[in-house]
């Protein structure tokens, strides 16, 4: 037996960069400062700010201390349970209403619309925000007028009967009632449907509508089956962001409701610029922030899209 | 202001009505009340466990005075609220009573029209004045009931009788004792508000509205009535109706006064309570009637004269604003000086023509007169004798009284 000289294994050549070079590692942290300082500076410390002072109790002049005094949670559920009530099916209804109303219209923008038209039908959906918040509440004042042509053609047809026994509205008018703050909450947060509608929509390659209707999809399918399931990152993201702001807003309620349709953002104004009670303020909206990420986490684990959003 | 340009195209009307309700709100909300809550909570920075330090100043006199830098800094900065001052007819940023000031004494006015609402004001300034710090304003305009907070907490400057001659000589009897403020030691009106009854008689069929109680209980205005969203001066009509003095109430007499208010609500007979925003739908007959103030009723009956006002028989609530020095001012002398100017009866009268409150000052109505005859014979500026009987003050209240009824008008309204 000869002995064998191994072969000599082949000179490795090293495949790391040679010098380490600290500073790229940190790069993505570098990037980020800005960003996590921001979430510091107007997130966290106002968060935690705001934690302590739900757990205080005093007065104005007696000045506040941290009691750890958990009640104030529960005393303010229990005071404001059908203020959150209101506001989460207000805001609902006006998230269906918004998807009921903003997915046709994206839909047309991203499919039917030529390209001129749809730059201005887009412009004419954030053309609203060019006016102030309040003056586009104050304009459904006009628009819902007890007096005005909406009132009058729908009392016209006998639609009020059916809303005033529904409990919709009241006194055969819209003004001051639940529906005329759905109206205004529908109406001041439908661009923020119909624009992640749009992107989504926007992105579908039209010859997928065409291969399924080579393979006898008929139209309605083809949405179903094709369009839809494709847009749904675009319906969540406009879900969310129409239901979120939705249940905090106040303003609505407060133009266009009466004493009966207050919601919960109208409480925790009062409480926190009148009444002066700055613990039970900061514990509604600690409460009101527990429920949305409460719901919103159900809906995005119904809707099963945590991939995709 | 961009608000001007956005609503530039539209009717006359209805642009005056929303900006009116926008920024001449006296109870007129907006969303910078919540944002700057949140603000003042992100200001305040420290974490957790560090409590909110008592808000009445420990100590009086010196804590709250600063080096007065009067005499070398000839400025005063002045916050007042929107629409409260009289304006040039070719120039929004012209002010002729306060040039006038500068050409009588030198002294320039930095003049911010930042004083929306009252509470939201007091969120505004609150974090500094708690610390003890300036606020970078020498004079304010508050309501009544917001500087009798101040000075309840030590925020604001004893004023020096001898920079107000004219203001010491000439200001209304009726308003030199207020019990937030006997002698006006700290504070000096600006204007008055009168609070009153109005209808759109074109929504009432002719029928006039003459008192609160009808208000309350007429089946014919059934939801198309409204009350402020003031706690004072919803409540302060509706004790007068019971035939209770808003000056000399007790905690019961409140509490069946909302009582009272609670009933029209259930009843749906009340529709809401509002800032200005009352007017647009007073004047396009959604509300029939209405508790109004009379500052806004000018303007209302001016633009649509279906409009009309009542003063009731069981009287009406009147409040002022006032002007204060905040603690820390660095020109206090200065501020004083302008008080005083505007206690001229000329430059009153001027102001007056300008904007259409009642004037705190005696003897403006004979320069009025001269100066805008319409102005000097309108009631709702100048009151009749009539009117000055029936005209009553709502009573400071006390830390836990102001919680107490704040907390149950809350209740009321809804919120």
């Amino acid at each position: 037996m000869t002995t064998t000289t191994e072969a000599a294994p082949p000179e490795v050549v090293p495949l790391t960069a040679p010098a380490k070079r600290p500073r790229r590692k940190l790069t993505p942290y570098w990037l980020l400062l800005p960003g996590i300082a921001w979430l510091v500076v107007f997130f966290a410390v106002p968060m935690i700010y705001q934690g302590s002072t739900s757990l205080q109790t005093g007065s104005l002049e007696e000045g506040f201390k941290v009691t750890w005094h958990f009640a104030t949670y529960w005393d303010a559920l229990v005071e404001y349970k059908w203020h959150f009530v209101r506001s989460f099916s207000y805001a609902a209804t006006a998230t269906v209403l918004c998807l009921a109303i903003g997915y046709p219209l994206a839909y047309t923008i991203a499919f039917k619309a030529s390209k001129r038209w749809r730059n201005v039908i887009l412009i004419l959906v954030i053309a609203p925000f060019f006016t102030s918040f309040l003056i586009r509440t104050l304009a459904w004042k006009t628009i819902l007028s007890d007096g005005g042509p909406v009132v009058g053609a729908l009392n016209t047809l006998h639609l009020l009967d059916i809303s005033d026994a529904l409990g919709l509205t009241s006194g055969h008018r819209v003004l001051a009632t639940p529906l005329a703050v759905v109206c205004g909450l529908t109406y001041n947060f439908l661009p923020f449907m119909i624009l992640p509608l749009y992107t989504s929509l926007e992105r579908i390659d039209p010859r997928l509508h065409e291969a399924a209707g080579d393979l006898y999809a008929r139209p309605f399918t083809t949405f179903r089956k094709v369009t839809f399931p494709i847009s749904l990152p675009g319906v969540v993201a406009g879900t969310l962001l129409t239901f979120i702001p939705a249940s905090g807003d106040y303003i609505n309620a407060q133009l266009l409701g009466s004493p009966s349709e207050q919601m919960v953002g109208n409480g925790i104004q009062k409480q926190f610029l009148n009444v002066l009670d700055y613990p039970t303020a900061a514990a509604l909206s600690f409460i009101l922030m527990a429920l949305i990420l409460g719901m919103v986490t159900v809906y995005m684990k119904k809707a099963g899209t945590e991939d995709l959003v | 202001m961009e608000l001007n340009e956005i609503t530039g195209s539209l009717p006359e009307p209805v642009r005056k009505a929303w900006e009116r309700s926008l920024t001449s709100g006296r109870a007129a909300l907006s969303r910078r009340a919540l944002l700057q809550a949140g603000a003042v909570a992100a200001g305040a920075g420290t974490l957790a466990a560090c409590g909110i330090p008592p808000a009445r100043s420990s100590a009086t006199g010196d804590a709250v005075a600063a080096p007065d830098h009067s005499d070398e800094e000839k400025v005063v900065n002045f916050s007042n609220w929107p629409l409260y001052i009289d304006v040039d007819a070719q120039d929004e940023q012209k002010h002729a009573t306060l040039d006038e000031f500068e050409a009588a004494t030198g002294i320039k006015v930095r003049y911010t029209e930042d004083v929306n609402d009252n509470v939201e004001f007091f969120g505004k300034v609150k974090p500094q004045l708690a610390s003890g710090q300036d606020t970078g304003r020498d004079l304010m305009v508050l309501t009544d009931w917001m500087a009798a907070r101040l000075i309840r907490l030590g925020w604001v400057q004893k004023l020096d009788p001898a920079n107000l001659t004219n203001a010491v000589t000439n200001i209304e009897d009726r308003l030199r004792t207020p019990d937030w403020d006997p002698n006006r030691q700290y504070s000096y009106p600006w204007a008055g508000i009168q609070v009153v009854v109005a209808y759109n008689k074109k929504a009432t069929g002719g029928k006039p509205v003459t008192s609160v109680t009808q208000l309350l209980d007429d089946p014919e205005l059934k939801g198309r009535v409204t009350f402020l969203s003031e706690m004072r001066d919803t409540v302060g009509m509706v004790l007068l109706e019971m035939g209770k003095d808003p000056a000399k109430f007790t905690a019961d007499d409140y509490d069946a006064a909302i009582h009272r208010l609670q009933k029209a609500v259930d009843s749906k007979q009340i529709r809401k309570f509002t800032g200005n925003d009352y007017g647009q739908e007073l004047s396009s007959g959604d509300i029939a009637a209405c508790v109004a103030w009379g500052g806004d009723l000018i303007q209302l009956r001016a633009d649509n004269p279906d409009i009309e006002f009542v003063i009731p028989d069981h009287g009406y609530v009147a409040s002022t604003d006032n002007m204060l020095v905040p603690a820390k001012a660095q020109h206090k002398k200065n501020a004083e000086l302008l008080i005083d100017f505007y206690y001229r009866p000329k430059v009153a009268a001027e102001l007056t023509a300008g904007i259409g409150y009642v004037s705190p000052v005696t003897g403006v109505q004979a320069e009025l007169a001269a100066l805008d005859p319409d102005t000097a014979a309108n009631p709702l500026v100048i009151p009749t004798p009539e009117m000055a009987a029936k005209v009553h003050a709502f009573r400071s209240l006390t830390e836990a009284e102001e919680t107490d009824f704040e907390e149950k008008f809350s209740k009321l309204i809804g919120a």
